[in-house]
């Protein structure tokens, strides 16, 4: 690993001034993706600022029922946490969903919003890949891509967010919370990360110099009859495929609230507003379903080796509502 | 150079590494257990397992420096007072290993899978991840040991070995 410099923050107030003032430095939480990525020589940070001394370790509840999770909670410790098994299970079952128990008890909360994609092309030196050397080119548009995205790409990337949890986050509109020298930020989930368009490289609308310090999830009813499904190659320890994240209230066979977004699709967790919009106020039965997928899909686009994303995406969002319907919450 | 101080199976340490030293290197390394191995030293295969009060981790994706003051068990210290660790003496009963190279950290990872099943974790394959008192099936360890892979494919003598210390009496 290239040399660095390193200094642990006792404070927020340390820790936004010292990355300011230190070119290039990184952050370091839990490290999983960090130390694989400074192994590999893709992050080369002159300095990491280590964060885990931070007080940001907390899962409180809110005045009005939400749940602020500071961003150095581990990701076991909040799949784990009550107040997220009873009121929010999709996102127990995302977390749950990802990586292994080993890089749970490691990884936070922060650092799973800012993992960067899995795409084989970034992490290998000698490859062609726009989001490691902008301007390079793409070896993923006619390489190995059966992990790529369908939705939201451009011609210069298409590749994925690898997080299973910020899949849940996009479904229930958490606000993380961003600070740094010039002050605190509150950024809607639907806001954080980026598509790629023609700077693939900006992967979030977050500073270089702003520490993620909080997630917070807004009370949300239809969050307790929620699931999270994830389709892979094989059945534990993989990325997904395709993932979805599912709320879903149905009052008198009338769909009265849902929350929907996929994973594995995208360079961001992608939010179904269009399902959303079609299923809102819609009989709650698998024809409406299967309009809603079919519309939310519509957009997407393949290439020879994930083009079956497509079909699997619309049959995994129909199959998740059905099994909510049916069988009721993974609470 | 990072001074690092921390507890290794009971014993203080302290020694002065690079910042970039991992966990995994520190030990086997600079203290000489080389019971924790060294797999695929990208967090992949789970061989480096160790665990920090309690908590298994991979050894390998962590930075030694991140560890200061915490207390480290592998491998070397799990048995108790010259005995086996009743894991140790199920994976031998049940042939849970061949190669034996993936093993240490087989053994970590069930020591702290154990400990949070016992606190009431749930998995993925948790039906309902709100439930308590779920009960650690054998699709239940699988899921939970996913973390740890076997390339001679010991799958079934590890799960084997794993159950029958979860369903003994302690």
């Amino acid at each position: 690993m290239r040399p660095f410099a390193y200094v642990s923050a006792p404070d927020v107030a340390t820790a936004v001034r010292a990355i300011g003032t230190e070119p290039g430095a990184k952050f370091i939480g839990g490290g999983t993706n960090l130390v694989d990525l400074m192994r590999e020589g893709v992050e080369r940070p002159g300095t990491v600022i280590d964060i885990t001394a931070l007080p940001l370790t907390g899962v409180e509840e809110l005045p009005g029922g939400g749940v602020r999770i500071g961003a150095l909670v581990r990701n076991a410790h909040l799949a784990a946490h009550r107040l997220i098994r009873n009121r929010y299970p999709l996102l127990s079952q995302a977390i749950l969903t990802g990586a292994s128990a080993q890089l749970r008890n490691m990884a936070t909360a922060g650092g799973n919003l800012l993992q960067r994609t899995r795409c084989p092309y970034f992490y290998d030196g000698a490859a062609a890949c726009n989001k490691r050397e902008p301007g390079s080119g793409c070896d993923a548009m006619d390489g190995f891509n059966r992990n790529h995205g369908v939705l939201g790409v451009s011609d210069s990337c298409i590749a994925t967010h690898p997080s299973d949890m910020c899949v849940a986050l996009a479904a229930l509109d958490a606000i993380v919370e961003v600070e740094s020298v010039r002050g605190v930020r509150r950024v809607p989930m639907a806001e954080f990360h980026r598509l790629p368009g023609d700077t693939p490289h900006l992967e979030t609308t977050l500073a270089a110099d702003e520490l993620v310090t909080a997630v917070e999830l807004p009370a949300l009813p239809v969050a307790a009859t929620s699931r999270y499904r994830k389709v892979r190659d094989r059945a534990s320890y993989a990325f997904a495929l395709v993932s979805v994240a599912a709320a879903l209230e149905v009052d008198d066979g009338t769909v009265t609230a849902v929350r929907l977004a996929l994973g594995g699709v995208a360079a961001k967790p992608w939010r179904a507003y269009e399902a959303e919009r079609i299923l809102l106020g819609a009989p709650a039965t698998e024809e409406s379903f299967r309009r809603a997928a079919a519309a939310e899909l519509a957009p997407a686009t393949g290439r020879p080796q994930n083009a079956f994303k497509i079909e699997l995406a619309r049959r995994t969002l129909v199959e998740t509502l059905r099994q909510l319907l049916t069988e009721g919450s993974a609470a | 150079m990072v001074e690092i101080r921390m507890r290794v199976n009971g014993v203080s340490e302290s020694l002065d590494v690079p910042p970039w030293v991992s966990l995994l290197d520190v030990l086997r390394e600079h203290l000489g257990l080389t019971g924790t191995k060294r797999g695929c030293d990208q967090g992949a295969c789970g061989a480096c397992t160790v665990l920090v009060d309690g908590e298994r981790i991979n050894a390998c994706l962590a930075l030694a420096v991140q560890y200061t003051g915490r207390d480290i068990t592998t491998i070397e210290g799990v048995a108790g007072g010259g005995d086996p660790h009743p894991l140790q003496t199920a994976f031998i009963r049940d042939d849970g290993f061949q190669c034996g190279y993936c093993t240490s950290g087989q053994i970590c990872s069930a020591i702290g899978m154990l400990a949070e099943h016992g606190a009431g974790s749930a998995s993925a394959v948790t039906e309902h991840v709100a439930a308590t008192g779920i009960a650690l099936s054998g699709a239940e360890i699988r899921e939970r040991m996913s973390g740890n892979l076997c390339r001679c494919g010991a799958y079934n003598g590890i799960v084997r070995a794993i159950q029958d210390v979860a369903e003994s009496p302690r």
